[in-house]
C-alpha cells in the first residue's frame, strides 16, 4: 500500500479518539455511513475504473443486502451468520444473472441496461406490501453475533466497518494485480486483443461483476444495520448515479479515489445542508467546476497541483 | 371497451410527450456524442416558464410563444457556458456536470417558484372535454397534445429526411469528424441540433404543464423514461425515437391499466393486485432488457457504426 490509503485509514481509525471530545453519535453515525459507501464505491470502481463497465443500477446490489437483512430480521432471524451470506449470496447471484445478460452490450447500452435491472429491483421492493412496500421495513433488532450483539455498540459497529472497508479494500487491490485483474483490464484496454490472445473475457468481467454485487451486498447488510431501516430508496437510480459521481469526483481506477470521492461528496453534502436550504444550488455548479477544471478527479488535480508546485519550485535552480 | 379506448389515447399521449423529450436527447447524443442529463431539467423549465409567462400576460398563446423563446435561450446558454467545453470529453465527464446542473436548477425552481406545485389552466379554447364515440368523452386538450406531437414528428420527419440541414444532422450522427472534415461549421451544426432539442423538450414541458403539477424534480422521472426510449430506438435515430415512444407510452399506459384483470386470469385475485403493479412499473425495463438482449444496439441503430 502506498502512503495516501494507509493515511486514509488511519483517519478514520483516530476519528472516533476526536469524535469523543463532542458531536460523538453524529460524527461517528456520518463516517460509518460513509464508509459504507465506499464499500460500494470500491466494487463500482472496480468496474468502471478497471474495466469501463460503467454501471448505473449498482444502487440495487446494496439495497439487495439491505432487504435480504431486513426481512431475515422480520422473521425473528438476527444472526449474521445467517443473514450476511444470505445478503452476500443474494446480491452476487442478482450481479451474476443480470451480468449475464448486461454484458452482451457495450458503452452507453451497458449503461442503461444496467439502469434496467437496477429500476426493476427498485420497483420490486417498492411492490413488496408484506415488507413494507413504498414505505420500507424498519429492523426492530440489529444483527447479532453468536448471541452477542456487537452492532449495538456504536464504537465497536464503526471499527467493524472499519475492517470491512480496510478488507475490501486490500481485496481489491489485490485483484487488480493478479492475473485477473491484468486480463480484466486488458479487455478495457482493448477487448478484441485480449480475446485474440485466447482469454474468453466475457467470463473475466462476469465475475468482476459479481464480485463487485457481493461489496454492494456487504454494504447493503451494514447499512440496514446502520440505520435500522430499509427502504425501496436505497434503490433509486439517484442513488446509483450518486455513486458514479462519488468514484469519478474521486479519481477513476484507484480504488483509494473511490474512498476520497465518497468522502468528499458526503461531507461536503453534509457540511453545505447545514449552511443553507439551497445548498444545491452551490453543490451542483462545483461539481461541473470540478468537471471543467479536473481532467481525472480530485486526485487528477491534486496530482496537476504537485506538479504545478514541484516545477514553481525546480525553475531557478535550472 | 371505452375504457381500452381511453387508455389507448393516454398511451399515445404519453408516447407523443416522449417522443418530443427523446428526439431532442437522442439528437444531441446521437451528432454529439454528449450525454446530457439536464434534458429532464429542460423540460421542468418549459413548464415553469410556461406558468410564469402566463401569470404575467394572462395569455397561453403569449405563455407558449414566449416560454418557447426563453427554453432556448436558457438552453443555448448553458451550451455556450458549460457544454460546449464538454464535447470532447469523456462520458463520465458528461454525466456528473450534467448532474450538477440537474441538482442546481431543481434547487433554483424551488428557490425561484416554491417548492409547493404549481399549474397551469388549460386554455379556453380547448378545455373541456368531446364525445369521440357514444358513450366515449375524452378530454380536447390531450387530444391537442396527441396531434401537436405528431405535427412536430412530421416536421422533424421532413426536415431530417428533405432538407440540406437534415441531411448534415443525418451525415454527423454517423461520422461527425468526416462532416467537420468536409468543410461544414460543426460548432454551428452542434448549437443548431441543441438547441433545437433544448426546444423540443421545453414545448413538451409547457404542453404537459395544464394536466400535471409543475413541481420540482417532475423532470427526473420522465429523463429516464426518455433514455429508456432513445436505447431502445437505437441511439441517433429519430425514427426509433418515434417508435419507441409510442410503444413504451402504450405498454406503460395499458401496463398501468390492465394488468391486474390479465393476471386475474391466471392467479387468484388477491396476489393478483398485489403482483399486478409491480409488473406494471417493471414492464418497461423488461421490455428494454429484452430488446437490447436481442438487439445490442436498439432497434434501429445508424448505420455506419
Amino acid at each position: 500500500m502506498s502512503r495516501l490509503p494507509i493515511a486514509i485509514f488511519l483517519g478514520f481509525a483516530l476519528l472516533p479518539m476526536a469524535a469523543a471530545f463532542g458531536a460523538e453519535t453524529y460524527l461517528l453515525d456520518l463516517f460509518m455511513r460513509v464508509m459504507i459507501f465506499a464499500i460500494a464505491a470500491l466494487g463500482l470502481d472496480l468496474l468502471v475504473g478497471f474495466g469501463a463497465l460503467v454501471s448505473f443500477g449498482h444502487a440495487a446490489f446494496i439495497g439487495i443486502g439491505a432487504y435480504a437483512v431486513a426481512i431475515l430480521a422480520s422473521h425473528g432471524i438476527n444472526e449474521a451468520w445467517i443473514s450476511l451470506p444470505v445478503a452476500l449470496v443474494a446480491a452476487t447471484a442478482f450481479a451474476y444473472l443480470t451480468g449475464t445478460i448486461c454484458l452482451r452490450t457495450r458503452g452507453v447500452y451497458f449503461i442503461m441496461i444496467t439502469l434496467a435491472f437496477g429500476q426493476m429491483a427498485f420497483f420490486l421492493a417498492s411492490s413488496l406490501a408484506p415488507y413494507g412496500g413504498d414505505d420500507g421495513l424498519t429492523m426492530h433488532a440489529r444483527s447479532t453475533l453468536f448471541g452477542l450483539s456487537p452492532f449495538k455498540h456504536e464504537r465497536l459497529f464503526y471499527y467493524i466497518v472499519l475492517a470491512c472497508l480496510v478488507g475490501c479494500y486490500c481485496l481489491c487491490r489485490a485483484l487488480v494485480v493478479s492475473r485477473f485483474g491484468r486480463v480484466f483490464r486488458g479487455a478495457r484496454e482493448n477487448a478484441t486483443r485480449m480475446a485474440t490472445l485466447g482469454f474468453d473475457i466475457y467470463r473475466y468481467q462476469l465475475a468482476a461483476y459479481a464480485i463487485s454485487g457481493a461489496l454492494g451486498g456487504l454494504a447493503g447488510f451494514l447499512l440496514a444495520n446502520a440505520t435500522d431501516f430499509v427502504s425501496p430508496a436505497y434503490m433509486s437510480w439517484q442513488r446509483s448515479g450518486e455513486l458514479i459521481i462519488m468514484i469519478i469526483l474521486g479519481g477513476l481506477g484507484t480504488l483509494h479515489g473511490a474512498i476520497i470521492g465518497t468522502l468528499v461528496y458526503s461531507l461536503l453534502g453534509e457540511w453545505l445542508s447545514g449552511l443553507t436550504e439551497n445548498w444545491k444550488m452551490i453543490f451542483g455548479p462545483l461539481l461541473v467546476l470540478v468537471v471543467l477544471l479536473a481532467r481525472s478527479g480530485l486526485l487528477g488535480l491534486a496530482a496537476q497541483v504537485a506538479a504545478w508546485w514541484r516545477k514553481q519550485h525546480a525553475e531557478p535552480q535550472a | 371497451m371505452s375504457l381500452l379506448v381511453v387508455q389507448i389515447l393516454n398511451g399515445l399521449q404519453l408516447g407523443v410527450l416522449l417522443f418530443l423529450i427523446a428526439a431532442g436527447l437522442t439528437l444531441v447524443f446521437g451528432v454529439m456524442n454528449f450525454i446530457n442529463l439536464a434534458h429532464g431539467v429542460q423540460y421542468m423549465l418549459g413548464a415553469y416558464l410556461a406558468v410564469m409567462f402566463y401569470t404575467l400576460t394572462g395569455s397561453s398563446l403569449l405563455a407558449l410563444v414566449f416560454a418557447l423563446l426563453a427554453a432556448l435561450a436558457f438552453g443555448l446558454f448553458l451550451e455556450f457556458v458549460v457544454f460546449r467545453h464538454l464535447y470532447e470529453r469523456d462520458h463520465l465527464d458528461q454525466v456528473i456536470a450534467t448532474f450538477g446542473i440537474i441538482l442546481f436548477l431543481n434547487q433554483a425552481v424551488k428557490y425561484v417558484w416554491g417548492a409547493a406545485p404549481l399549474s397551469l389552466p388549460i386554455p379556453e379554447l380547448f378545455s373541456g372535454s368531446i364525445v369521440l364515440l357514444p358513450g366515449l368523452t375524452y378530454p380536447i386538450w390531450r387530444l391537442v397534445i396527441i396531434a401537436s406531437g405528431l405535427a412536430v414528428a412530421l416536421l422533424l420527419y421532413i426536415l431530417v429526411s428533405r432538407t440540406r440541414l437534415g441531411m448534415l444532422v443525418r451525415a454527423g450522427a454517423n461520422n461527425a469528424p468526416m462532416v467537420s472534415a468536409l468543410g461544414v461549421d460543426i460548432r454551428r451544426l452542434f448549437m443548431i441540433v441543441f438547441g433545437f432539442g433544448t426546444m423540443l423538450a421545453g414545448f413538451a414541458g409547457i404542453m404537459i404543464a395544464p394536466i400535471l403539477s409543475v413541481e420540482p424534480g417532475m423532470g427526473d422521472t420522465i429523463l429516464i423514461l426518455a433514455f429508456v426510449v432513445i436505447v431502445i430506438g437505437g441511439i441517433g435515430s429519430i425514427r426509433g425515437a418515434f417508435i419507441a415512444a409510442l410503444l413504451i407510452g402504450l405498454a406503460d399506459t395499458l401496463g398501468r391499466s390492465f394488468s391486474v384483470d390479465i393476471l386475474r386470469l391466471v392467479m387468484a385475485p388477491s396476489p393478483a393486485r398485489t403482483v399486478g403493479p409491480a409488473i406494471a412499473s417493471m414492464l418497461i425495463y423488461l421490455m428494454m432488457a429484452l430488446v437490447l438482449y436481442f438487439r445490442p444496439t436498439g432497434l434501429f441503430p445508424p448505420k455506419g457504426r
